[in-house]
């Protein structure tokens, strides 16, 4: 690990300038991803601005719904009663992330943005264009290694079904964010240039020419909180999550789902996958399919089918073309209650 | 020192004269090695800082390298070597501490991260005179085989008959809003970032099992 310089930040403002600064510079939260990275040396920080103390931990209901501060921790956003009441899906997603002690320790925004997993990117004798693009430019420190996929052709199980580039098969790893998706959150950011917020659909991207980026935040914008809107669909809700062991495990395949219901008719639904792309997956076409339709068997595996229309192997993942639609189906009959 | 490195960023002296007066800038940089060699590398900056926390309830001071993680600020500097590194990067559970009450893997946390925390860990949870009810389950159950892993077993265990006691809904249980009870899933779910190369699950199980009064 190379030295570096630790600055505690007293206010957002003092955060946001300290990392805006210098391009070495990096947010510091539960530091479970960070820290990890320093270590690997994926990332070389020059300065780690530690934003523990930021009152940034609240968990709040708003006119339209609930705001959750960044950084709140993983396990007391799962167990708030808040989130609990209007948004389950939340909460399992949460509680099938990682270990307990991980989830005491990451927080909200960390975990939106936490790095992959792919080996590659962790390998620095490995070509990884995430890790290591070719352009030069702000990302000092990560110009480790050759440029390249490893993936691609390689030790590829993990990865991207959806969305791929040339460049990079990648999947973002949070369960969290599969729940955020779905349930239509926005973040809210603050940076050198003034607050904004993005919907969590553009909040990460996908690989494109520049797999570097994992998401559309500004160098040095901070993410305050995310707020997520109120809906009908707290009774018929399901995180499936299918991995390697029965826990502490990240997902092969996972399916977020919250529902409408009406008798056995579907009102209205929203659904989202992780494991499967390069941000979590928003199933929209499947939606639109069973919005007011019967939640019967036939009806969801015609919606497995149109969720996967465009998906594509890379050889060692071919299994998740099969995995994926069985998951969409056995999670929307646990949701809807029609098993 | 050099105003400008090869790659053009920033010297640490414009970086602190830039830092917003709300930051509390607590490192105090120590250069060692050849200084403004030609090779940027030659200089090798040590950057430590201060913190302060409670260990076993008793406060510690300690000026170390930033780098330190807690599990190296307890093991090498406290000499409080109960804590265990097995991995080093959140994947085993061996260097489980109790801060503020709730476990967490020392090993991903910087001791920086701590100021005025209050750490327990193994050896403030009880003494070979004065065993901690979950050790002596451990004992009594054979819960280990080298015992490596046991520390952050330990710690952990005790955590979750708190987290039980709380009504913490875990992975494995039935619903958010049900109650939650002691059970061999809800045991083996929420220590799932245990693990134990020697597979002494089920004698922990067990041992756990007994404390809860399950
Ligand atoms: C062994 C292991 C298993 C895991 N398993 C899972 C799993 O199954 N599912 C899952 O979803 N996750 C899993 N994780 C990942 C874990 O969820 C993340 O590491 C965690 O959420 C990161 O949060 P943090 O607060 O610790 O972030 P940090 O490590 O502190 O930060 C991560 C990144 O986010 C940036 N950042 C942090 N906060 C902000 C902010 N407010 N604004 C802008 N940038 C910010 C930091 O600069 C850094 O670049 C696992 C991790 C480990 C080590
Ligand atoms: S998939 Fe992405 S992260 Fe993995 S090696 Fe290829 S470029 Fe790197
Ligand atoms: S040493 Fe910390 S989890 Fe393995
Ligand atoms: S007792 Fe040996 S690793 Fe658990």
């Amino acid at each position: 690990m190379n030295p570096f310089q630790f600055t505690r930040a007293n206010t957002t403002q003092a955060a946001v300038s300290a990392v805006s600064k210098e391009t070495g510079a990096y947010f510091l939260a539960g530091g479970t991803n960070l820290i990890d990275l320093v270590k690997r040396e994926v990332i070389i920080p020059e300065r780690l601005v530690d934003i523990n103390r930021l009152p940034l931990a609240t968990i709040e209901e708003t006119a339209s719904g609930i705001r959750i501060g960044a950084m709140a921790k993983n396990s007391a956003v799962a167990d708030h009663p808040l989130i609990k009441k209007h948004f389950p899906l939340l909460s399992m997603a949460l509680n099938a992330g990682a270990s307990a002690q991980l989830r005491n320790m990451a927080t909200v925004g960390g975990n939106m943005m936490q790095r992959t997993r792919c080996p590659y990117f962790y390998d620095h004798s490995m070509p990884c264009n995430k890790r290591s693009p070719v352009q030069s430019g702000p990302f000092k420190g990560q110009l480790n290694g050759p440029a390249g996929c490893g993936a691609i052709g390689g030790v590829n199980r993990m990865h991207a079904i959806f969305g791929t580039s040339e460049k990079c098969i990648a999947v973002h790893p949070s369960d969290m964010c599969i729940a955020l998706a779905a349930l239509d959150a926005t973040v809210n950011v603050t940076g050198p240039k003034g607050n904004r917020s993005i919907p969590f659909a553009e909040f990460h991207r996908l690989p494109g020419d520049a797999p570097q980026k994992d998401n559309t935040l500004l160098p040095g914008e901070l993410i305050l909180s995310v707020d997520v809107p109120k809906n009908e669909m707290s009774k018929y809700s399901h995180y499936l999550k299918v991995r390697d062991r029965a826990s502490y495990a990240f997902a092969l395949v996972s399916v977020g789902v919250a529902a409408d219901m009406k008798g056995k008719t579907i009102q209205d639904i929203r659904l989202a996958m992780g494991g499967v792309a390069h941000k979590p997956w928003r199933l929209a076409e499947a939606e639109v399919y069973l919005k007011g339709k019967e939640a019967t068997l036939e009806n969801f595996k015609q919606a497995a089918t149109l969720a996967m229309q465009g998906a594509k192997g890379y050889g060692e993942n071919d299994f998740k073309l099969t995995l994926a639609p069985n998951a969409i189906i056995e999670a929307l009959q646990i949701a809807t209650q029609t098993v | 020192m050099k105003e400008e490195n090869s790659a053009g960023h920033i010297s640490r002296r414009e970086m602190l004269a830039g830092t917003a007066i709300a930051v509390t800038t607590l490192a105090i940089t120590k250069v060692t090695g050849v200084e403004a060699g030609p090779e940027p590398q030659a200089v090798t900056p040590v950057v430590s800082a201060e913190v302060s926390f409670t260990v076993n309830g008793k406060v510690q001071k300690l000026e170390i390298d930033t780098r330190t993680t807690l599990l190296d600020s307890l093991r090498e500097h406290l000499h409080l070597t109960g804590t265990k590194k097995g991995c080093d990067h959140g994947q085993c559970g061996a260097c489980t501490v109790l801060v503020n009450g709730k476990r967490i893997n020392s090993c991903l946390s910087l001791a920086l991260q701590h100021e005025n925390d209050s750490i327990t860990t193994i050896e403030g949870l009880g003494s070979p005179e004065k065993l901690h009810p979950m050790q002596s389950a451990f004992i009594k159950h054979d819960g280990y085989q080298c015992g490596y892993c046991t520390p952050g077993q330990i710690c952990s265990a005790v955590a979750v008959l708190e987290e039980i006691k709380a009504g913490i809904p875990s992975h494995a249980s039935a619903d958010l809003n049900s109650k939650v009870a002691f059970t061999s899933a809800e045991f083996r779910e929420r220590m799932s970032g245990n693990i134990c190369r020697c597979g002494a699950y089920s004698n922990i199980a067990e041992a756990a099992a007994e404390v809860a009064g399950a």
